[in-house]
């Protein structure tokens, strides 16, 4: 069906921005992936700093986030992307330096680089996308991985005796002095994704003013790890990972506006008395 | 005067996985009986009704789709 009084180019609202290259995702059909590179791009786009953005690609699924940013690409060693970024941004500090992280990337093998960067005020944005598995590798539990969640290495889900609690390390790194704006966002709906950008344009402009630390949590989804379709993911995010990782704004402009979610001391209080 | 839009898939990029359909508010778009090159089920506009409101396009993980939109 093809509509040649519609497709017309002074009619066109929306299209896959340049800053992305044409080549073809290596992506599992209906990972964010794709969905919050393009919210990154389009941003670059926007705000015309594609000459002046470095990435730093991480090791994961994105490992090869630089065959599809038309920007300068990094790529680092497992979880050192912002030691990385650290330098890039002090050795150029007006480019715009930012991670590109997933959970087994920047919360477990990177933590520390992490922390130092986020508690040192690096002027760099860390995006950090979280979808509670090791995806890349085949699904194994990740420190971001829910409680009772099955995965390859937690079969019949994850127990808090043997294995902990998930860790909320977006909530950890708002607490430290050095990040300016903390927020968690998703892409999974148009809705999500207008906000998603909003966020990131926020942190690329606090970064143009030498603000400190921006961090943006992407709560996401790993339909071939959780053995899901695209959309049977996306709802199971909806229905059991938004309720421990809330959305929204958790530092901004150096203030924590959302201190602690109260439902997580009572899960946690729960859980203690059961054991 | 109404406002019609229309959506163009790059079918040989598409991969299938169903987002777009899932989002879209006016049931527009559902994946084809054929496959493409590398044998996925490709979206396809199904029907006239697109408002063009680029949901389908914002959440494509592959940035396959264009959305055009025009008041007729």
């Amino acid at each position: 069906m093809f509509n040649e009084e519609i497709v017309k180019p002074e009619n066109l609202v929306y299209k896959k921005t340049d800053v992305l290259t044409d080549v073809v995702m290596h992506y599992c059909p209906g990972c964010p992936h794709g969905t919050i590179h393009r919210i990154i791009a389009e941003v670059i786009d926007e705000m015309g700093i594609q000459d002046k953005a470095i990435g730093i690609a991480p090791v994961g699924c994105s490992v090869l986030a630089y065959n599809y940013f038309n920007v300068d690409f990094v790529e680092a060693a497992h979880g050192r992307a912002p030691a990385l970024a650290s330098a890039i941004q002090r050795l150029h500090p007006n480019h715009h330096t930012f991670t590109y992280q997933g959970d087994g990337d920047l919360a477990a093998i990177g933590t520390a680089e992490t922390i130092h960067a986020c508690n040192r005020g690096e002027n760099i944005i860390i995006f950090f996308v979280n979808n509670a598995i090791y995806g890349m590798t085949g699904g194994q539990m990740a420190p971001t991985t829910l409680v009772g969640m099955p995965s390859a290495t937690t079969p019949y889900g994850r127990r808090v005796d043997l294995n902990g609690w998930p860790l909320q390390i977006t909530e950890l790194v708002a607490q430290l002095p050095g990040t300016y704006y903390v927020t968690r966002q998703s892409a999974s709906t148009a809705a999500d994704v207008r906000k998603a950008k909003a966020a990131v344009r926020k942190a690329f402009e606090n970064q143009a003013a030498k603000k400190g630390t921006q961090f943006i949590e992407f709560v996401s989804t790993c339909n071939s790890g959780w053995k899901m379709t695209p959309v049977q993911a996306n709802e199971w995010m909806r229905q059991n990972m938004f309720p421990k990782y809330v959305l929204g704004d958790i530092k901004l402009e150096g203030e924590i506006v959302r201190p602690y979610n109260p439902e997580d001391s009572k899960v946690i209080r729960d859980l203690v008395s059961v054991k | 005067m109404a406002i019609k839009g229309a959506i163009v898939i790059d079918v040989e990029r598409c991969k299938g996985c169903g987002v777009c359909v899932s989002v879209c508010p006016k049931q527009v778009i559902a994946l084809s009986k054929n496959v493409n090159v590398k044998g996925y089920n490709y979206a396809e506009m199904v029907n006239e009704d697109c408002i063009g409101c680029a949901s389908c396009g914002m959440v494509c993980p592959d940035g396959v789709i264009t959305v055009y939109k025009a008041k007729l």
